[in-house]
């Protein structure tokens, strides 16, 4: 059930290892169609057999380059997207195909906040409304209280509540995404996809947006999923790392083990393109360069997906998929060569 | 090539836009300078305007000189800086997928300014088109000559821009956040690309990016732009070793790095970015700058030498703890 909504409820804390969010081989295709019958030729195999967990009250990162599947994935999570195949299982419940009411009320309990605040803030609603919306659809509150409520959420984002009369334009592109952060707030969600939510800010901009959502996290017992490109940022707010290449998971792991001693070829060519902003540290690094360009998702690479690209891939890259295995605790990765 | 002075306001129906105040800088023979400065800082009309690429009305270039060689720029006829434009000074825009023109081949978008520029015939241009995608690492450019923007990837429409902007061996070389809409494994490609063929031509180059990490590992110097102004300028290492413009601290305070476990927070610099609708007489950065004081909201600091190669437009002497008192 929807915890009680007036006020801005503390959440029971959990212990460290206590998964909130799993997925299992989850799918999602895209179909693709051609002519003027629509025949169906084939799909666009944007998630194409996820596996994630998703620990509570914790944030994990999920990095990858552009097209590999991030959102779709985002999206799927939040039954936004019917998956094609595999499970989601949130707060121990399989999620999975529910419908109906049982949808809506998980919903309110998972939001989404979206990399171009512009585009989802509706140009012609004061922000106040913007940010009751969700408490309309889902009947929460009322009058006075629905208004109150609104000042609450305005105020948790660090915008004066003052301002629920204005239009989104009136707002810099930071303020915008704290408005899109106090909507998605506005049900009491325990999770929350935040999808490049800060890619289209200024850099002085970011570090004050993700240092709120640093905060309401603590103060609101929130669990993310991060996505992004920007594996510095990553390596700042997220306790564990998921790394994805074309619809797959290559490599999960705790944030510090990740990005000291990566397993997986991409994750090592991926941390190893990442500039830093020391020009001596610059000088002195190898890089791994990748040959060539992502490969189509329609039709990714038999055995290994990553093997056109892999600087290490051998004879059996091709013939076989590696499996996706626990190395340690809460280690994962999929290559033959970390076996 | 050195720049002095330049000012650029944007005329608009009510309002003004400030958007370039007064910059000045040289570009040495063989060097990279980078330019960073947040989203409006001026980067790109600064770039324009001394290609004068911007359209007026609505820009309009109050003041300035853009010396390359012996001729300032800003007085040469348009004709004269059509030919200087593709072909002395070779230029890339931000957006990789808008700057090809969707209606034309790769080929020839290629071959244009090398028969416009060099007078080349039809089939050399079009042998020196192949030779230089393959120089950028494009495969099998004779096959792939004939082929429509949409048909490449946006790292590959990036190396098109750059075979493009190197056609005519330019002497400078301006590239406007060249990487800034790749991925990072393909932004890592073509900056290799770059510092390999700066060592093969030799040329000047402008990298402009928002990007520090992008610059630490590329530039010879490095140049801070806020609110239409020059604010640091000084040797790569000396400036990201010695910030001495509480903006310049700010920012690289301010962004975690992906080689280092960081601290619980991030410091951030409160505020928002000026809005340039008025004429800067005072410091852009005072209302958001822990050091501000009385002379910062009355006069505008100018660029003065700090150091060695190194110039801050700033009052306050960071590392004295104190306001300036030599100026
Ligand atoms: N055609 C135009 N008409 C009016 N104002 C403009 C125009 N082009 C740019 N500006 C304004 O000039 C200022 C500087 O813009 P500029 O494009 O140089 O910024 P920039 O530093 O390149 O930013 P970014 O990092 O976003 O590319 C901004 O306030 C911008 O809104
Ligand atoms: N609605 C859609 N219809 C068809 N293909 C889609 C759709 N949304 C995304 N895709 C494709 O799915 C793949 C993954 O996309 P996405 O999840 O947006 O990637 P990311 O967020 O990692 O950049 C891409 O190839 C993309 O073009
Ligand atoms: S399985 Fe083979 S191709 Fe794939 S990452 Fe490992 S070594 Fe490379
Ligand atoms: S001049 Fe004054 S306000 Fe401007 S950066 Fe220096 S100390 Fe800060
Ligand atoms: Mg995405
Ligand atoms: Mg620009």
């Amino acid at each position: 059930m929807m915890s009680e909504p007036g006020v801005l409820t503390i959440k029971p804390q959990a212990g460290p290892d206590d998964v909130l969010l799993r997925i299992i081989d989850l799918t999602l295709h895209f179909p693709t169609y051609r002519g003027v019958l629509g025949r169906q030729v084939g799909g666009i195999r944007a998630v194409d057999g996820v596996n994630l967990e998703v620990r509570r009250g914790r944030t994990l990162g999920l990095v990858g380059e552009s097209g590999c599947g991030k959102t779709t994935t985002g999206r799927v999570i939040l039954r936004l997207y019917d998956p094609t195949g595999g499970r989601i299982e949130f707060d121990g419940e399989d999620i999975t195909h529910i419908q109906g009411k049982k949808l809506r009320r998980m919903r309110a309990r998972m939001q989404m906040i979206f990399q171009d605040p512009q585009a989802c803030l509706n140009p012609r609603m004061t922000v106040g409304s913007i940010i009751a919306e969700p408490l309309n659809e889902h009947r929460a509150l009322k009058g006075k209280e629905k208004e109150k409520r609104t000042r609450e959420l305005l105020d948790a984002v660090g915008l004066n509540p003052k301002f629920a009369n204005r239009y989104p334009h009136e707002f810099s592109g930071g303020q915008r995404q704290r408005i899109g952060i106090a909507r998605a707030l506005a049900l009491n969600p325990d999770f929350i996809v935040c999808d490049e939510p800060i890619a289209a800010l200024d850099v002085s901009i970011q570090a004050q947006v993700v240092n709120l959502l640093k905060d309401l996290q603590e103060q609101f017992s929130l669990t993310y999923l991060f996505i992004s490109h920007d594996l510095s940022m990553v390596r700042h707010l997220c306790e564990d790392v998921a790394v994805m290449y074309l619809g797959k998971v290559m490599e999960l792991g705790p944030r510090d083990l990740i990005y000291k001693d990566p397993m997986h070829p991409y994750t090592k060519a991926l941390l190893s393109a990442v500039p830093v902003p020391d020009p001596r540290v610059e000088r002195a690094r190898q890089r791994i360069i990748l040959k060539g360009d992502l490969p189509s998702p329609a039709n990714p690479p038999s055995g290994c997906r990553f093997r056109t690209r892999c600087p290490v891939a051998f004879d059996r890259c091709a013939a076989e998929q590696p499996a996706w295995r626990k190395v340690a605790g809460n280690r994962w990765v999929a290559c033959h060569r970390a076996e | 090539m050195e720049v002095s002075d330049l000012q650029t306001v944007f005329w608009s129906r009510r309002t003004r836009i400030y958007a370039a105040n007064g910059v000045s800088f040289h570009l040495n023979r063989g060097e990279l300078l980078g330019v960073v400065g947040e989203s409006g800082s001026g980067k790109s009309v600064t770039m324009m305007s001394l290609l004068r690429l911007l359209p007026s009305p609505p820009a309009e270039i109050v003041s300035g000189r853009v010396r390359l060689g012996d001729r300032d720029l800003l007085s040469l006829d348009p004709s004269e800086m059509r030919k200087v434009r593709g072909g002395e000074v070779g230029f890339i825009f931000q957006d990789p997928m808008t700057s090809l023109n969707p209606v034309f081949t790769v080929g020839y978008q290629l071959m244009e300014p090398l028969r416009k520029h060099l007078g080349l015939g039809r089939s050399e241009a079009r042998k020196r088109a192949i030779e230089l995608l393959s120089r950028v690492g494009i495969p099998s450019p004779q096959d792939r000559i004939n082929d429509y923007p949409h048909q490449f990837s946006g790292g590959m429409c990036q190396r098109v821009m750059i075979a493009i902007a190197l056609a005519c061996d330019p002497k400078v070389l301006i590239a406007d956040e060249p990487t800034t809409a790749l991925d990072v494994t393909i932004q890592a490609q073509i900056l290799e690309l770059v510092q390999k063929l700066r060592q093969e031509m030799g040329m000047s180059v402008i990298w402009i990016t928002h990007d520090l990490g992008v610059v630490a590992g590329i530039a010879d110097r490095v140049m801070v732009m806020y609110g239409g102004l020059v604010v640091e300028c000084a040797a790569a290492d000396d400036l990201y070793a010695n910030p001495r413009h509480p903006y310049t601290r700010a920012l690289l305070e301010t962004v975690p790095r992906a080689d280092m476990a960081g601290q619980e927070r991030l410091k951030s610099v409160g505020g928002q970015p000026p809005h340039l609708t008025v004429f800067p007489t005072s410091c852009p950065f005072a209302p958001r700058c822990p050091h501000a004081f009385d002379r910062c909201r009355s006069e505008r600091p100018p660029l003065m030498p700090v150091g060695e190669g190194h110039d801050a437009a700033c009052w306050w002497d960071v590392i004295e703890g104190s306001p300036r008192d030599d100026v």
